[in-house]
């Protein structure tokens, strides 16, 4: 999907240059954007860098622990009755989201969409996890005020509270959406 | 003085002490952790190297700004800023892609702007939707059900819509 995507945009940059005859600024950005993101992968490799090692302290000190420990009512909540073993998986993978690994959280996703498999309502836990996982929860976003700091931003972590206003508010959406969607139960007459 | 300043280096400190009281070698386990970090962001960089020259290419050459006045109506209407749009459309496909559309945006226009604190919270608020339910529902085996794209969808929607309204409302401008 995502080659197809790339494709489309090549096609309509050089549609474009055509029509608005920018030529020039094409060449230009198709040779100087590889430099740049190299720049690009590197600053945030600082970030990601101080972030996985205090993410690796905080697990091994058990603070990673404590913190999916309250969050398991909510998990209740959610999704209902759950084994110990699935509240676990998908408690350790909403911590990984709220801490802002990013790519780290994939494992414990993996892992907790594999549990809930196997709970009463497979499709519809699933569904809610999904959900939660891609209203991207997270408490601290150190990505984006890495690069917000690199390009002079004089408070990069202002964006703090409205970043978690706006994931909560779409991840009650989405839960709400899937919880009307599957209330009739996990058949579906689509698949 | 923000509160939002205080918390990354309150939450460093905190770490790094709970460690020490419990008795974990803080040390090893941070480098052990930060070598993981470093390799995760260099093995991103391919990856950025083909998608910042796509990014670059489009925007460069007027397309982008040509598919944002298609789109003027209805984000004129919501109140979000032209500029973003880009940014919202490749959000849900690819999270490297959205890293390169952000950083694209920002040599552009300044963070500390709306619609580069739109941007920034749209960035952090939102997801590879489609990348995370093709991960997932191949670590079941099976086809996505059709019902969580439509769920997925409602919730990135109230995302890009609350984006612009959540930075008028908390950050003053």
């Amino acid at each position: 999907m995502l080659s197809a995507i790339l494709v489309i945009m090549l096609i309509l940059s050089c549609l474009a240059g055509c029509i608005n005859d920018t030529w020039e600024g094409i060449s230009a950005s198709a040779i100087n954007s590889c430099t740049e993101s190299v720049r690009l992968g590197i600053v945030l490799a600082g970030t990601m860098a101080l972030w996985s090692g205090l993410m690796r302290v905080a697990e091994s000190s058990g603070l990673t622990r404590k913190l999916s420990a309250v969050l398991s009512p909510i998990i209740r909540l959610l999704f209902g009755r759950l084994d110990s073993c699935s509240r676990k998986a998908v408690s350790l993978n909403l911590t990984a989201n709220l801490l802002g690994l990013g790519n780290a959280a994939t494992p414990t996703g993996i892992a907790a969409v594999k549990a809930l498999e196997k709970s009463l309502r497979p499709k519809r836990n699933t569904a809610l996890l999904t959900v939660l996982n891609t209203a991207s929860i997270q408490l601290i976003p150190v990505t984006i005020a890495a690069l917000r700091a690199e390009n002079g931003s004089a408070s990069p972590f202002e964006i703090m509270p409205a970043v978690l206003v706006t994931s909560l508010a779409s991840a009650a959406v989405g839960c709400i959406t899937a919880a009307v969607l599957f209330a009739g139960g996990d058949k579906n007459a689509c698949n | 003085m923000h509160v939002t300043d205080m918390i990354v280096p309150l939450l460093i400190m905190l770490i790094l002490l709970y460690g020490i009281i419990n008795r974990v070698d803080v040390t090893e386990e941070f480098t052990a952790g930060a070598k993981e970090g470093l390799n995760t962001s260099l093995g991103l960089i391919p990856m950025l190297v083909l998608l910042m020259t796509a990014v670059g290419m489009f925007t460069s050459s007027g397309a982008a700004e040509m598919l944002t006045s298609l789109f003027a109506p209805l984000t004129k209407g919501l109140g979000f800023p032209k500029e973003c749009l880009d940014l919202a459309i490749i959000r849900p496909v690819s999270g490297s892609g959205a890293l390169a559309a952000v950083s694209r945006l920002f040599t552009r226009i300044h963070p500390d702007s709306f619609a580069g604190r739109t941007a920034s919270v749209l960035m952090a608020s939102t997801e590879t939707t489609f990348y995370t339910i093709a991960v997932y529902s191949a670590a079941q085996r099976k086809k996505p059900d059709s019902r969580i794209f439509i769920a997925a969808a409602a919730a990135d929607l109230t995302g890009f819509i609350l984006s612009p309204l959540a930075v008028r409302l908390f950050i003053p401008q």
